[in-house]
């Protein structure tokens, strides 16, 4: 198969054939969801040895564990003797996944420990083509575990570039720099999953697609100053923006908008089961300390964008899966905290209850309106003849985007220049060679 | 603080710490023969009532449904099999009364693309079982439900069932909270935009 990357994507606009394609889609499978670091699971997900998850990396099932050695590992969740599944279950605590077809049985290294009858075979099933194939790069950063099949990519961290100043700041306002994955809100739509991460930084859409939660928060009192409203009236003048930060990564920063003061996050935020109750409870207890500890509960107002699968927005890590070439799963991972260094101490309970309550409001309430648009994008894309999408906003206007010294681009907030620079990479990706491999264990 | 700002349409001062572990503690264990009520006349009380809130949300008469429920109501439609702890895991929905009134809010906005044009349902409710669980004045209820929802040119099912508390306020049996387990509640599920 050979397409016309050029063709396809360009300056302004790039095909209705990057959504619509399956043969695209397939070589996306192989090429980013394979070739390049895709993120997986989360350690808080896995903490003991043995502890398991079932993800995909792209469309490969995966168990993804913390094995008997306490090495993470993301195993293919395929039996070698008939390609069955292994495990069923989406979490568990397992030495070894014995098949439930003909018996083999797997270590959680791997490694095959035994079949049934084993002198019926004349192969020597010691042989290391009978363990288990597994990514050949799995690492974490901070806890982010994220795999890759291409032994030619770079270490994660350099992948990821500047996007560790996002995510550390991100990760260090919790107490320890520590967050705990902790249920999701999980949704499908059935649309391509370039349209979630195309979504991802989008500043444009926000005062149109939302218009019934920013309705819905504006009802009982005037909430102009909540984050959503940001996008009112002219939200390219505002101290806010979006920034390409290379490798596909992009990042969108509403905290330059927020008063620099404990309680400046939680004063953005709109209403919430438990709000005023949280509120005149630490006020009362805690004086002064009140206003930061609300702000463990509040949303963060960042969308960090790692390609091709993750944001962390608000609270949330929301991870793009890819079904088929229109259907896609977006999971909305909550995060909690612990009281790490200790001095938070009987605030801990309220603090997440209502940390709880600020991460269902959006999934809710402006998530599900983002998601039928992007199903309508699927639907409008079947007109054939009409070729382009554009992703325009912002192009050829001088001196709106600045090229930084690390060689990120700053624009402001509601720019498609993310959109622009990461398809970019993309086709970069797509046109490549690409060399993917597994391993086995010896 | 004045009287109005404690009205739980405006403020939540309700969900607090007390609230969340007697909610807990209601749904923890309940659902057993020894607390079942047979009385035939009570259980057809109770049928009627769960197909009369049916009708309300298949009509999208929804200040008739939200005052089916009380003041200080919750909503909860947890995000794991069994429930989980609503303090510490994300629920698929967790509404207080000003969160369901948002909600409702919302729906009759026009601006909310997942619902334009509105879902059309029709539900069916079964297996009602009451429950005598704790004082006098209030029972337990279960059902089992299936959501025949139109939306999007095809007709899907939303299926599972549901925990009511309830309770008897000057003489009219309310619902205190609702907790509605999808049994494909830690699955991706498409559009979950209507009241459940």
């Amino acid at each position: 198969m050979s397409h016309d990357w050029e063709g396809l994507v360009q300056e302004d606009r790039v095909h209705r054939a990057l959504y619509t394609d399956p043969a695209i889609f397939n070589a996306e499978m192989t090429k980013i969801f394979g070739g390049t670091w895709v993120y997986i699971a989360h350690e808080s997900e896995i903490p003991n040895v043995n502890d398991y998850v079932t993800r995909k990396l792209g469309l490969r099932p995966v168990i993804v564990l913390r094995d008997s050695n306490n090495i993470l590992r993301v195993l293919y969740n395929r039996c070698t003797h008939r390609g069955t599944t292994l495990c069923r279950h989406e979490k568990g605590n397992a030495r070894a996944f014995q098949c439930p077809y003909h018996g083999w049985n797997f270590l959680n290294s791997g490694k095959l420990r035994g079949v049934p009858w084993a002198d019926g075979y004349s192969a020597d099933i010691k042989d290391e083509k009978f363990n288990l194939a597994q990514a050949p790069r799995v690492e974490s950063y901070r806890g982010f575990i994220f795999a890759t099949l291409n032994l030619e990519a770079p270490i994660l961290l350099n992948w990821l570039g500047p996007m560790t100043n996002p995510i550390d700041e991100w990760l260090d306002r919790n107490p320890g720099g520590k967050i705990v994955v902790c249920e999701a809100n999980r949704f499908k739509y059935k649309g391509n999953w370039k349209l979630a991460y195309d979504n991802s930084s989008d500043g444009y859409h926000v005062i149109y697609s939302h218009r019934s939660l920013l309705e819905m928060e504006n009802r009982l009192s005037d909430a102009s100053n909540k984050g959503m409203a940001y996008y009112k009236n002219s939200p390219d003048s505002l101290a806010m923006y979006v920034q390409y930060m290379g490798n596909g990564h992009h990042f969108k920063d509403k905290r330059p908008n927020l008063q620099a003061r404990p309680g400046g996050l939680w004063a953005i935020e709109s209403t919430h089961p438990g709000k005023e109750y949280a509120e005149a409870e630490f006020r009362r207890k805690y004086g002064e300390r009140a206003e930061s500890l609300l702000d463990l509960a509040g949303s963060e107002p960042v969308n960090i964008n790692i390609f091709p699968n993750l944001s962390l927005l608000g609270n949330h890590i929301q991870v793009f899966q890819p079904i088929s070439v229109n259907e896609t799963d977006a999971v909305w991972y909550g995060t909690r905290i612990e009281d790490v260094n200790g001095d938070i101490g009987d605030a801990l309970g309220t603090i997440n209850a209502l940390r709880m309550r600020t991460q269902e409001g959006f999934p809710n309430f402006g998530e599900v309106d983002d998601l039928a648009n992007f199903e309508q994008i699927q639907v409008g894309l079947q007109c054939e003849e009409d070729e382009w999408i554009y992703m325009n906003r912002g192009h050829g206007i001088p001196d709106r985007i600045k090229t930084n010294a690390d060689g990120t681009i700053t624009a402001p907030a509601t720019d498609e220049v993310f959109m622009r620079e990461y398809i970019k990479e993309w086709k970069r990706l797509m046109k490549g060679p690409t060399p993917l491999s597994i391993k086995r264990e010896p | 603080m004045s009287v109005g700002a404690q009205d739980p349409s405006v403020s939540s001062f309700y969900v607090n710490d007390s609230f969340y572990g007697d909610l807990i503690a209601r749904f923890q264990d309940w659902d057993h023969d020894r607390h079942g009520i047979c009385d035939p006349v009570e259980r057809d009380g109770f049928r009627l009532l769960l197909e009369r809130e049916a009708r309300f949300l298949d009509q999208h008469k929804y200040d008739d449904w939200l005052a089916m429920l009380t003041r200080e109501c919750v909503y909860w439609a947890p995000a794991r099999p069994g429930g989980g702890d609503p303090r510490t895991e994300i629920a698929v929905m967790f509404d207080d009364r000003r969160r369901l009134e948002d909600r409702v809010f919302r729906l009759r906005s026009e601006f909310a693309w997942s619902q334009a044009p509105a879902s059309r349902t029709v539900r069916m409710i079964s297996n009602v079982e009451v429950f005598e669980y704790g004082e006098k004045d209030r029972r337990m209820l279960r059902s089992n439900f299936i959501i025949n929802e139109f939306w999007d040119n095809e007709i899907r099912q939303l299926v599972g069932w549901c925990g009511y508390d309830m309770q008897n306020i000057d003489g009219r049996w309310l619902i205190r909270a609702k907790q509605i387990n999808l049994i494909n509640c830690d699955r991706c599920i498409r559009n979950p935009s209507i009241i459940l």
